[in-house]
């Protein structure tokens, strides 16, 4: 599904409106992911033709969709020039208050998602609103949001989760569809496609360019009559929703467990920035993040169908999204030499790749 | 603006780093200890694909701990049966008149944390034993200082309550071997009866060390397990939480050297930060690769993702190695797979308390005081599956306090 999603970009369909629309959705320094994509796509089928299957494509879909869900979040709040560093820590917070909340009754499993959303949108607006009306940079606000949602949960559960997960809950992580060839059609890879296309929408709408223009060149935005402390705000709820939905799927899939959430955001930030979103704001596309977020994932699948010594791996990732990165930023350098390609030039008009 | 990009990229930098750690969580801190003894014999070397990091063997592994610890699992503790807590395997017995002292005692303790179920469960269990002794008026004030892990926190933790003087006795739980050493020998010194439990320190100046078998032990009944009840040639797969911890390493050590001696091919040992999520994705995409005939973990906290991934794949159930925790026994019973528990002993939270009112009543305790600590099989756990029926899914079959006061409740609503 989304994996096969690059394909359009190679096809030469000179000046038509598909090319147009293709190239908006993948380019801008964006294409090195959809190559590191397919290269490790490749590499994982020549090692192991079985998971090419259908059955194993979708156990993939279903491991990676949380981490993709993430990407979009932190590719809404990165686009408009800040961090969300507490979407591990939600996420954590949220599986653990669905465990403590359910306690294994399967009728409060609806309530208990409305109750998550409403905690997740209560986060988004506070990480917002310190940022954008106290001024406190995004970093310390969500970090600091981080370590309260850490805290919190500890101080609640006493150290260790609590209560069980109910199956209805467990449903949208781990079931699915049974279907002939793919064995299950995962809920997870619906609810993926449901948030892909938003996340399109939303960035093809007013709000996207607003987003993208703030993160651009705020003042620019400012003067030319942008809310921006509206447009960050809600990009951080953004941020926070789509961590919810990311808690929603990883304890479907996994279960409770002390751990679960840990580090996730950076790995979220990994992602985004994988996929040619520029940090500090303004460029970048939101395919390109889940894009990053797919590659980032078929990495770890790749180093395992390697092999590798689990305590090498992490060396060896990092070097590979730095020199991915590193491409990628050379070759927006090189093509058009405006100076709007260095990060720390304001740039009058914000003609973002997006828009 | 400037600035503020400049500091997005550097902490994006600093993002990028921290991400190099996520996959697996080298706690390298806790590393440097046990290398006294190592390397008597690197007999570690395994028939399997060479996929073990040949570093960590030698270094965890130590001969004579481990026959120890195999033997001490066949040898009948003395005490009484029906209080395992009270039990202790091939006791040498000190004398404690020195420190006997019979009334309006303080009892201090420093916790490493609260971090895990199992850390919970046992403090519960701790509580409760201190209410009892409390109201029977041979604990006065109980003191509690938790370091949530922090090696430094835990260092002056100690140091407050040797130099508040007023306990009469100190409870220490580690938080690591090494590091804790000196802060330890420190509240010897004060003259106070010092109790150690769980993890070791490298001194004897404590009047007793509490603790299970030992993590060659727990290895080596998980490890047996799966040589007996899989065909020559099957394929293990070993899922850790941590490198650098020794009741870890210990643990796997063992299950080295159990299944070098066997026809057993191990697939592979990963590290999972105990995280279900990344468990259920490692089964996978092993079971993507080939046949997983049995799972070896180094703890049971997220055993139930392992077996998911057997069941969402559409394959058989493997035999499975997890731990006396609620979660793991209910599926093993729900699906009838062939799998065993292994036990580190919870109840050995109760022992500390008991040790000091035994050492305040001037009553000799042994001065290595090994409890015992056997695996749960087939053949017990439904009855300790009855027994907890109204326990969370996180608490510890063999936790040791059902004739405490507060039983249930108290381990319920946690």
């Amino acid at each position: 599904m989304t994996v096969t999603s690059p394909q359009p970009t190679r096809r030469p369909s000179a000046g038509s409106r598909a090319a147009e629309v293709a190239g908006r959705l993948f380019g801008g320094g964006s294409a090195t992911v959809f190559a590191l994509l397919i290269v490790v796509f490749v590499w994982i089928f020549i090692l192991n033709p079985n998971f090419a299957e259908p059955p194993s494509l979708m156990a993939f879909v279903k491991q990676a969709a949380p981490l993709v869900i993430l990407a979009v979040g932190q590719y809404f709040v990165i686009v408009s020039g800040e961090f969300d560093l507490s979407v591990g820590s939600l996420v954590g917070a949220q599986v653990v208050i669905a465990a403590a909340l359910l306690d294994g009754e399967e009728s409060r499993t609806v309530p208990v998602i409305l109750v998550m959303l409403a905690f997740g949108v209560l986060v988004g607006l506070v990480n917002g609103l310190v940022t954008t009306v106290l001024k406190v940079q995004s970093f310390i606000t969500t970090l600091g949001m981080m370590l309260v949602l850490y805290g919190a949960i500890r101080l609640w559960t006493g150290g260790a989760p609590t209560g069980a997960l109910s199956e209805a809950f467990r449903q949208a992580g781990r079931g699915g569809i049974d279907m002939a060839v793919v064995r299950q059609l995962p809920y997870a890879l619906l609810i993926l496609v449901g948030i892909v296309i938003v996340a399109i929408a939303i960035m093809r709408s007013s709000y996207g360019r607003t987003l993208m223009a703030t993160g651009d060149n705020e003042r620019a935005a400012g003067f030319s009559g942008v809310r921006v402390w509206q447009v960050r705000t809600l990009a951080f709820v953004l941020s926070s929703v789509m961590a919810t939905v990311a808690g929603i799927l990883i304890g479907g899939y996994a279960g409770v467990t002390a751990q679960v959430g840990q580090g996730l955001e950076f790995t979220a930030i990994t992602a985004v920035v994988l996929g040619g979103v520029v940090l500090g704001g303004g460029r970048g596309t939101v395919v390109a993040a889940m894009a990053g977020a797919l590659t980032l994932e078929a990495l770890f699948t790749l180093f395992n169908q390697l092999s590798m010594p689990s305590t090498i791996r992490p060396a060896v990732q990092g070097v590979i999204i730095i020199a991915a990165v590193a491409y990628a930023a050379r070759e927006r350098a090189r093509p058009r030499q405006q100076p709007d390609t260095a990060p720390e030039a304001p740039v009058p008009a914000p003609e973002a790749n997006q828009s | 603006m400037r600035r503020s990009r400049a500091l997005l990229a550097a902490s994006a930098a600093a993002a990028l780093m921290l991400t190099a750690c996520t996959t697996d969580d080298p706690d390298e801190t806790a590393a440097p200890e046990e290398t006294a003894a190592a390397g008597e014999e690197p007999g570690t070397e395994d028939g399997g694909e060479g996929e073990e990091e040949p570093a960590a063997d030698g270094e965890w592994f130590v001969q004579a701990d481990y026959e120890r610890q195999l033997a001490q699992r066949d040898i009948e503790p003395e005490g009484p049966a029906d209080q395992p807590w009270l039990q202790a395997i091939e006791p040498e017995y000190v004398d404690t008149t020195e420190y006997a002292n019979p009334e309006g005692n303080t009892l201090c303790f420093s916790n490493a944390s609260v971090s895990n179920p199992w850390r919970v469960t046992g403090w519960i269990t701790m509580q409760q034993q201190v209410e009892v002794l409390q109201a029977a008026g041979e604990i006065g004030e109980f003191r509690v200082s938790d370091a949530a892990d922090d090696d430094n926190q835990q260092i002056s933790d100690i140091q407050a309550f040797v130099d508040a003087g007023d306990c009469n006795a100190i409870i220490i739980s580690p938080s690591t071997t090494a590091t804790l050493t000196p802060a330890v020998e420190a509240a010897c010194a004060s003259g106070v009866p010092v109790i150690v439990f769980d993890r070791g320190v490298n001194t004897d100046c404590m009047v007793t060390f509490i603790h299970p078998i030992g993590g060659y032990a727990y290895g080596a009944d998980g490890a047996e397990f799966l040589v007996e009840n899989l065909e020559p040639g099957s394929t293990v797969l070993a899922l850790r939480i941590l490198p650098g911890v020794d009741v870890l390493e210990h643990r796997w050590a063992a299950a080295q050297e159990i299944f070098a001696d066997s026809e057993l091919e191990i697939l592979g040992d990963e590290f999972t930060g105990g995280d279900g999520a990344q468990i259920k994705t490692l089964v996978t995409q092993y079971l993507q690769r080939g046949e997983v005939d049995g799972i070896w973990m180094d703890a049971g906290d997220g055993a139930v993702a392992a077996v998911e991934a057997f069941e969402d794949t559409g394959n058989d159930y493997p035999v499975m190695v997890g731990e006396d925790e609620l979660s793991f026994m209910r599926k093993w019973q729900e699906t009838g797979m062939t799998a065993i528990a292994p036990v580190y002993s919870n109840f050995q939270w109760r022992t500390p308390i008991l040790a000091a009112t035994m050492i305040w009543a001037g009553e000799q305790v042994p001065s290595e005081w090994v409890l015992p600590q056997a695996p749960i099989t087939d053949a017990d756990r439904d009855e300790f599956l009855d027994r907890n029926a109204e326990m969370p899914s996180l608490h510890y079959a063999k936790f040791g306090g059902e004739d405490l006061p507060g039983y249930p409740s108290a381990w319920q609503d946690r």
